[in-house]
């Protein structure tokens, strides 16, 4: 086998991966083929990621390992080209292949801060930290801040940062991945989770960073092909050249031109319009710029990045290595904004304007998974409150006012939820078509409760006009392909990338977190003679009750939880980026200040987060005076809160919901939204980095030397095994 | 390998960091400010201002990380720090 002779594997990777790309290309036509000759969708989507899944799963189990430093770092010799490609899938989550483009065609320009943030951010990896940790020659990002900073503390501290920033990253992408297998597979979705877990399982139990390298390097191939097909079609179909990200110049300008016509002919109201070129609609300008700063720092110190750069052969390759890995990044980023622009033109020009009695067939397929919504009504949505109704009619509901409290006598909260998100008048026909004929069911239904919703939203145009279209940013990549058209195969295409980009992250990040349980915690903390054998039966174990615990989360539908993923990046920037850059560039830096910076740039953030999220009205009244409210939102505030406190104890709950819904537009500092919290915490944690280390006494001079021999490449690493070669203490 | 040359390699090494984080800001947020003056002008139908943030800006971006990771293997080399071919 390849894998048992690295010298020989290392040195055909181009040759391996040519054949493995091309085999690849061959299954995309092969399904084209088998479309064509009239093989059913879910069959097709079913060959699809069987292959894909079964290439990663090969790789998986050839490159297993029984090596330490195989396991944790590949061997270290990972070609710089190779490793970016591995980072650049790494990196790219669920969230940039499924969700970016999805962004962009909601927020227009402002939806550029993540394009922006999450390029630039490898600038400062790369200057500041990469090459330097690379040196070191530790097997985790703790590791580096133990041996800097003397021992236990800063490693759990850094242990502790790592794991809240990592695991509900690693949720959402468990959940992508859960969704993508559900809608491809049509198994439901609570199954497809843990079937997911055993795709992500297989590429990292036996190998560890060995295998998840050179899947991840699989995994970057198929998703950034499937990212690129179905926009050059789309590219090529309206203007003509297979370059989209030249040619959606032109779908911009239509844009525009198509916006200013929609106004004219009433299928948009400047309310409800906003204009995709022009900056700062949905951030004010200190937001967007916050934005950017706060994931490019970020980005700059996940601990599931970083430890990518400890598997190349040498400094330079680290540096090299960056570079790659940018520009096999940049290719996605790039074309994300075309992406968005396309599909922005045609549902612009094909979807709005159109009548509600011929809804376009994807609208049925993804309002079936609650990703399209007509005037805030989805086919998943009437589907549940056709359960709820029918459940309180067998509890003894007799009309439509005592759906609800039946429900809710009976504690069937997610059939209420469903409920409830019905307008009172369709809740009314919607009983009466009920209790008359109890079989029906949501398709037969979906047309008539769509004119009611219009009606009630005010629209008699009998038009899809813009307001009444509701799309997930999720539906945008996945649903383009059937959007515009296309044959099956792109969407199933389409699907093996999002679900290669989602499994690859979680890979790398399941990785991160049981390492840093393996070897920061177990090894180094609890049982420092471990032999390897043990240690690495201790991070198998953790791998796989991670990834259970992961999938679990996953199949409650954790709302939350997917919305704390963007804190992962103010988390990370906060809490590991000054104690993470003053360990190499500031040689006074010392256990003290570093431990205090990572304490304050954590907790500030985490305190942000959280009380401007969940504790918005006393987080608002401590801090009203720092609240960027404006007068008109201070006394709306005031109302409220007289509304609430003179509210009788049953309407309590009703009149704090709407008292918190205002307070979490209010509750902040100087108007910086939640997600770019870090903007605190980052530069509260250096300035105490500094103070607290000048106050405390100078590291020892043998620490200036580690720091001298950290900084120049020549030499050994100055860990080996995971132990450290000189304690500089 | 004496300290002097220790000293003249992290200077460089620092100046070239220094030159980098100023470049990475006007990449990364001063070419963005004027936004809306920029977007006045308009290639290939992209508005400039746009085009910055969505092409412009990652593009330095990519050719920064590049030019850097030879300058800094010139700066090791130069001083004899830079780790054997």
């Amino acid at each position: 086998m390849a894998f048992k002779n690295d010298g020989g594997f290392i040195n055909n990777l181009g040759k391996i991966y040519g054949i493995y790309t091309v085999g690849f290309l061959a299954v995309v036509l092969l399904v084209g083929l088998l479309e064509y000759l009239g093989v059913p969708n879910i069959v097709l989507g079913y060959i699809f990621i069987a292959f894909t899944v079964a290439v990663y799963a090969f790789i998986g189990i050839v490159a297993r390992t029984s090596q330490v430093s195989e396991y944790y770092v590949a061997g270290r010799k990972v070609p710089a080209v190779y490793n970016g490609m591995a980072t650049g899938a790494d990196w790219m989550s669920a969230a940039s292949f499924v969700g970016m483009a999805g962004t962009l065609y909601a927020l227009g320009y402002d939806g550029l801060a993540f394009i922006l943030g999450w390029t630039g951010g490898f600038l400062l990896m790369a200057v500041l930290l990469a090459p330097y940790l690379r040196k070191f020659g530790a097997y985790t990002v703790p590791d580096f801040l133990a041996a800097r900073y003397g021992g236990t503390l800063a490693r759990l501290f850094g242990v502790i940062v790592l794991m809240s920033c990592s695991f509900t990253y690693l949720v959402a992408q468990v959940y992508g991945t859960g969704l993508i297998a559900s809608r491809f597979l049509g198994i439901p979705f609570d199954i497809a989770v843990y079937a997911a877990l055993a795709g992500i399982l297989v590429c990292s139990m036996l190998g560890g960073m060995r295998a998840v390298t050179w899947t991840q390097v699989a995994q970057y191939i198929v998703l950034i092909v499937a990212y690129l097909v179905p926009v050059v079609i789309l590219s090529t179909q309206k203007y003509g050249v297979p370059l989209p990200q030249l040619m959606y110049g032109q779908a911009l300008s239509d844009i525009a031109a198509r916006e200013q016509q929609m106004l004219q002919q009433g299928l948009a109201t400047t309310a409800d319009l906003r204009s995709y070129l022009t900056p700062f609609l949905s951030y004010d300008r200190v937001n967007f710029f916050a934005l950017i700063l706060c994931l490019m720092v970020g980005t700059a110190s996940l601990p599931h990045i970083l430890m990518r750069y400890f598997t190349t052969p040498s400094v330079r390759d680290a540096r090299k290595s960056v570079a790659w890995s940018l520009l096999f990044i940049f290719i996605l980023y790039v074309t994300a904004p075309s992406y968005a622009a396309f599909a922005k033109l045609e549902v612009y020009t094909n979807v709005i304007g159109q009548s509600l009695d011929h809804l376009p067939g994807w609208i049925t397929t993804y309002s079936n998974l609650d990703l399209v919504k007509i005037h805030g009504l989805s086919l998943h949505g009437l589907a549940g409150a056709i359960t709820a109704a029918r459940d309180a009619i067998l509890l003894g509901a007799k009309d439509w006012a005592a759906v609800a409290p039946a429900l809710q006598a009976k504690g069937l909260g997610d059939a209420l939820a469903a409920w409830d998100q019905m307008a009172d008048p369709l809740k009314q026909w919607l009983f009466t078509t009920i209790a008359q004929t109890p079989a029906v069911t949501a398709p037969d239904l979906f047309q008539q409760a769509i004119h009611l919703a219009a009606q009630q939203a005010g629209d008699t145009s009998g038009l899809i006009t813009n307001r009444a279209l509701t799309l997930d940013h999720d539906a945008i990549v996945l649903a383009t392909p059937e959007i515009a058209g296309m044959p099956y195969v792109i969407a199933g295409l389409v699907a093996a990338g999002g679900l290669a980009a989602a499994l690859s992250t979680a890979d790398g990040l399941l990785l991160a977190i049981a390492n840093a349980l393996s070897h920061d915690i177990y090894y180094k903390m609890v049982d420092p003679q471990a032999p390897t054998a043990r240690r690495l039966i201790v991070s198998r174990a953790f791998l796989v009750v991670v990834a259970i615990l992961a999938a679990f989360v996953a199949s409650t539908h954790p709302g939350d939880i997917l919305a704390m993923v963007s804190w992962a990046f103010s988390l990370a920037a906060a809490g590991l980026f000054p104690a993470l850059v003053m360990g190499v560039w500031w040689k006074r830096a010392n256990k003290w200040g570093a431990v205090a910076a990572m304490a304050v740039g954590f907790l500030v953030t985490l305190y942000y987060l959280f009380g401007t999220r969940y504790y918005a009205v006393g987080f608002y009244e401590v801090w009203s005076g720092l609240s960027g409210a404006s007068p008109a939102d201070i006394e709306k505030y005031q109302s409220l809160k007289a509304a609430y406190e003179g509210a009788a104890a049953e309407l309590k709950p009703a009149a704090w919901a709407a008292l918190d819904a205002h307070a979490q537009t209010i509750a902040n500092w100087f108007g910086i939204k939640n997600i770019s919290s870090a903007l605190f915490g980052l530069p509260l944690g250096f300035l105490t980095l500094v103070v607290v280390s000048l106050a405390t006494r100078r590291p020892s001079p043998a620490m200036a030397d580690f720091i001298d021999d950290v900084r120049r490449p020549r030499g050994k690493e100055l860990m080996e095994g995971g132990r450290l070669l000189r304690d500089p203490r | 390998m004496s300290d002097d040359q220790g000293k003249a390699h992290w200077a460089q090494t620092r100046r070239l960091m220094a030159v980098m984080l100023a470049l990475w800001a006007l990449f990364s947020f001063v070419i963005h400010l004027p936004v809306a003056r920029l977007n006045e002008i308009v290639l290939l139908g992209f508005p400039l201002g746009y085009w910055l943030a969505a092409q412009g800006s990652l593009i330095a971006f990519v050719v920064l990380l590049f030019w850097f990771a030879n300058r800094q293997d010139q700066i090791d080399r130069a001083h004899g720090f830079a780790e054997d071919d």
